[in-house]
């Protein structure tokens, strides 16, 4: 067991390395000048002001050092807990933008993929070899996987924000709020997030339920459930079985998708305006902002390895096969 | 499941209330309301905005489209960076300027006039104050323009004519001056804002340039509320001075200006009443705009906006052959600038008069020059213009080479994203062909386009840097500048070099901005060396984008309405009709 998880880390510490590098790479060895997009924004003409402003900038920025030095101070302060500071919203810190974006991001992802995993799974289950469910449950499921998100999404903004006027559908709150811990505020706060969730709870609903249904029928047509059923076994049971066999491949498509969980809502908060993570990489993308850039991947980075060794955990747990293998 | 979900619900919304507290701004606590104010009663329970809550819809302005990015700070001396309302909410300006009028209106200022040529004195109103209480005074004025003399500050260029600005008493100040520079002193006089002394005398330079300066001190008629990455809120000041010295007072208690949304967020907000004003282009506007969608601009029909600024096609006069003015000449007249205006826009801009003066300063167009050295499109005209000039097509391609027969390819820059902009160059480039120029459009990035265009790394590309002001010498000043430096960050990116019109731009600062006679003779020079040499070719005249909804706020500027003022919220349109159209709207009965 512990050789098991110390091969893991080794890998996982290995990935991170890895990965932080290229992040760090990709943005300096990219054409464009983030000193020179602060600079326009300044309008100083006078060359001495302006050769002044650009070594003030590139000094904030820290890119006056040599390449090896830059390299070995973004470590450095990395481990700090420090990714620089954002171009785009210059003053501010990278690590706050990004932080007072994420709780946003999580409260409306995480809730979606892990709903929508044990909605779809139950239905998806529910509804194999049963027919009447079937012919109406799958039509369904395939409507909303093969739905272009962004329509779905514009569908619901319009339907239920613009037209009935039931729920907003810009921001994280109401512009006529200021923020406090109050119960009007944080009813403020959950109407804002009623559509950006639905829209996604639902495009991910049919993907999980036509996968598990397809699953159960496979699980059912297997040897064991026909011995099964050959022995006189009821109905139940067999299904018990097949379900926890049919869970496998679909915690493993929970897993893809808790890892880029933190990326994982661009589309949805660009349609809806909602103040996180992917609302920001659009952001950080249209600003060239790179540092920001950095620090949300490295967030997606960190987001991945986590959900990965979170994932090998539970398999510990859920498979039998991989407990007796490790041991 | 059903449990999980029940469970879920509360996890969710604590993580939300937490990110929005942590994220937002400086809730504000009750007793906000000021000491001297004296609210009508009607508006009580609006007193204190964090105990209701929310915002009375009725009470607040929402506005959109000056900002990109989250509010980065509150500091008037970073000219470039700060937050919508900084200066014409909270800091003021001397001056104001009445765009309809086309004068300088007193606001800090009670008048101000030069007693000799190179003396300026400004009389300042009494009784005005910070929202700290302090007593505004002449020393604050005084103080402001030395922090010009920071370098690395944006009006440092000031101090190269300016001699003296001195406090003569609390309600003088004498500006005195070593070259007199009218129209520059006029544009100073409406775009300076004004900081309080004694609460910037202690800052070091790199504060006063670029700090945050939260929580800002200005005499203005709001205060800073809060602000998040989205937003930024101010609170209107009872106790402002203009209630009784201008007999002016803003309508809204509260402005809210929203970080600019996408195009389908903002036109889904108009429609549920919870955005009164955007002030960016809005592409459809000529077919969204009217009764049955009730959003509203300052004509009813084309061109809809005012005109604020002028987009120049720019050659780079470095290169051959955009250095020979035959050739800039030829190129200008195959511009298809009709189509542009047609095609790209609907029709909600203008094409730009030869000279590129906005309509409103239509009285300094030298009739009789143009009609001698203008330029119209037409491909014809460009085509026999360029063989005039000696340019063939030796090749057989339908394009024109160099002199010296070496291929001729140009390539035309607009920042990728910019849509409009990027369908006009290509019909820029299409009718250019057409008259047998090869330009090519090509789309960079921003950032990258930005350092092409001030190192003058690039053939042509389109700008609208200058806006309406007080004096077409802005224009001029952008034309002609000289020295041609290593970085042209700000004007004269074709990098054309002309000591002669520099001069004369120089003289037509020379002139007092009250001698139009004077100021149209240096012009009509001016506009014959433009004529004749191009160093950049106005297209069109960009609006005063202004799209404003009747749901809430009522009586936005419109032409022959009672309220004539510019709803625009730009860097500097606070002081030419953005401030008074918040002095002229009407709520909307319902």
């Amino acid at each position: 067991m512990r050789r098991y998880f110390g091969r893991k880390l080794l890998l996982y510490g290995l990935t991170f390395f890895v990965a932080v590098t290229i992040n760090w790479m990709i943005p300096r060895f990219m054409p464009g000048d983030p000193v020179s997009t602060m600079l326009a924004r300044r309008t100083v003409n006078d060359p001495a002001a302006y050769e002044q402003m650009r070594v003030y900038y590139s000094d904030l920025f820290g890119l006056d050092k040599p390449i090896w030095e830059q390299y070995l101070n973004f470590w450095g302060s990395l481990l700090q807990g420090d990714f620089g500071i954002s171009v785009w919203a210059f003053p501010t810190p990278v690590g706050s933008v990004i932080l007072s974006a994420l709780p946003y991001t999580l409260a409306l992802v995480i809730p979606a993929v892990l709903l929508s995993w044990v909605v779809g799974n139950w239905f998806g289950a529910f509804a194999a070899r049963r027919k009447l469910l079937d012919s109406a449950v799958l039509p369904v499921g395939y409507l909303l996987t093969a739905m272009p998100y962004m329509w779905l999404a514009a569908l619901l903004a319009w339907v239920l924000g613009v037209v009935t006027g039931w729920f907003p559908f810009a921001g994280g709150y109401s512009f006529s709020r200021t923020p406090e811990l109050t119960w009007p505020f944080i009813q403020d706060l959950i109407m804002h997030w009623v559509l950006p969730f639905l829209s996604l709870f639902l495009v991910a609903l049919g993907g999980w339920a036509i996968g598990m249904r397809n699953m159960i029928i496979y699980e059912l047509d297997s040897d064991y459930s026909n011995y099964l059923g050959a022995l006189g076994a009821p109905n139940r049971l067999i299904r018990r079985y097949a379900f926890r066999n049919a869970m496998l491949p679909q915690i493993t498509g929970l897993a893809l998708q808790l890892g880029v969980i933190v990326a994982g809502a661009v589309v949805t908060e660009i349609v809806f305006a909602y103040p996180g993570l992917g609302l920001t990489i659009l952001r950080a993308i249209q600003n060239l902002d790179f540092f920001l850039l950095q620090g949300v991947f490295l967030f997606i980075v960190v987001g991945v390895l986590i959900a990965n060794f979170v994932i090998d955990v539970v398999y510990l747990l859920v498979d039998p096969r991989t407990r007796i293998g490790v041991a | 499941m059903r449990n999980s979900w029940r469970l879920l619900t509360p996890l969710v919304a604590a993580g939300l209330a937490v990110a929005a507290c942590s994220s937002g701004g400086t809730p504000q606590t009750g007793g906000q309301a000021s000491p001297g104010g004296s609210a009508p009663p009607a508006t009580q329970p609006a007193q204190q905005p964090a105990q209701a809550g929310e915002f009375p819809r009725n009470e607040t302005l929402y506005s959109t489209g000056t900002m990109w990015g989250p509010p980065a700070n509150f500091n008037p001396m970073d000219e470039g960076n700060h937050a919508t309302g900084t200066v014409g909410l909270v800091y003021e300006t001397l001056f104001h300027f009445d765009t309809n009028a086309k004068k300088l209106t007193p606001w800090l200022a009670e008048s101000g006039s030069w007693t000799d040529d190179k003396t300026y004195v400004v009389k300042l109103r009494s009784g005005v104050t910070w929202n700290d209480g302090k007593p505004f005074t002449a020393k604050d004025v005084a103080f402001t323009y030395g922090l010009g003399k920071i370098k690395g500050s944006a009006f440092a260029h000031v101090w190269d004519w300016l001699e003296a600005v001195e406090a003569t008493d609390d309600q003088t100040v004498t500006v005195k001056f070593k070259t007199a520079k009218y129209s520059q002193w006029d544009f100073e006089l409406y775009q300076r804002a004004i900081v309080p002394q004694h609460l910037w005398e202690g800052k070091d330079d790199k504060d006063v340039l670029t700090g945050m300066n939260e929580n800002p001190v200005g005499t203005g008629a709001y205060k800073y509320l809060s602000h998040a990455d989205d937003r930024v809120v101010y609170q209107r000041r009872d106790d402002w001075w203009g209630k009784t010295a201008l007999n002016m007072e803003p309508k809204p208690k509260y402005f809210v200006h929203i970080v600019t949304p996408s195009n389908e967020v903002a036109l889904g907000l108009f429609m549920q009443k919870q955005l009164d004003l955007a002030n960016n282009y809005i592409p459809g506007m000529n077919r969204i705009a009217g009764e049955a969608s009730g959003i509203h601009t300052y004509y009813p029909q084309a061109p809809y906006n005012l005109s604020a600024n002028t987009a120049w096609l720019v050659p780079n006069t470095t290169k051959k052959p955009l250095n020979d003015a035959a050739f800039r000449k030829a190129l200008a007249t195959s511009v298809d600038v009709p189509s542009i205006v047609k095609n790209v826009y609907g029709e909600v801009v203008q094409a730009a008069s030869p000279t590129g003066l906005l309509p409103g300063w239509k009285d300094f167009d030298d009739q009789a020059v143009i009609g001698e050295k203008g330029f119209t499109f037409n491909t014809d005209n460009a085509k026999k213009m360029l063989a005039d000039a000696g340019y063939k097509d030796t090749d057989g391609d339908g394009l024109v080479e160099n002199k010296d027969g070496s291929k001729i390819s140009l390539k035309l820059i607009t920042p990728a994203g910019w849509s409009d902009w990027n369908q006009s160059a290509s019909v820029i480039a299409t009718s250019a062909k057409a008259a047998g120029i090869d330009v090519t459009a090509e789309t960079p990035d921003f950032p990258a386009l930005l350092e092409a265009r001030n190192a003058g790394k690039f053939d042509l590309v389109i700008n609208n840097e200058r806006q309406l002001s007080v004096s077409p010498w802005t224009y001029y000043d952008y034309l002609f500048r000289q020295p041609v430096n290593e970085v042209q960050n700000t004007v004269n990116f074709g990098r054309y070099e002309n000591k002669q019109a520099w001069d004369l731009v120089q003289q037509l600062d020379a002139v007092k901005t009250d001698d139009v006679e004077g100021m149209k003779k240096v012009i009509s020079q001016l506009q014959a060396i433009h004529l004749d040499e191009l160093p950049a070719i106005p297209l069109w005249y960009n609006g005063v984008w202004s799209q404003a909804s009747n749901g809430v706020w009522k009586n936005w500027g419109a032409d022959g309405g009672a309220n004539k003022y510019p709803a625009v919220f730009w860097r500097h349109w606070f002081e030419m009709g953005g401030f008074e159209t918040l002095t002229q709207l009407q709520t909307n009965g319902s």
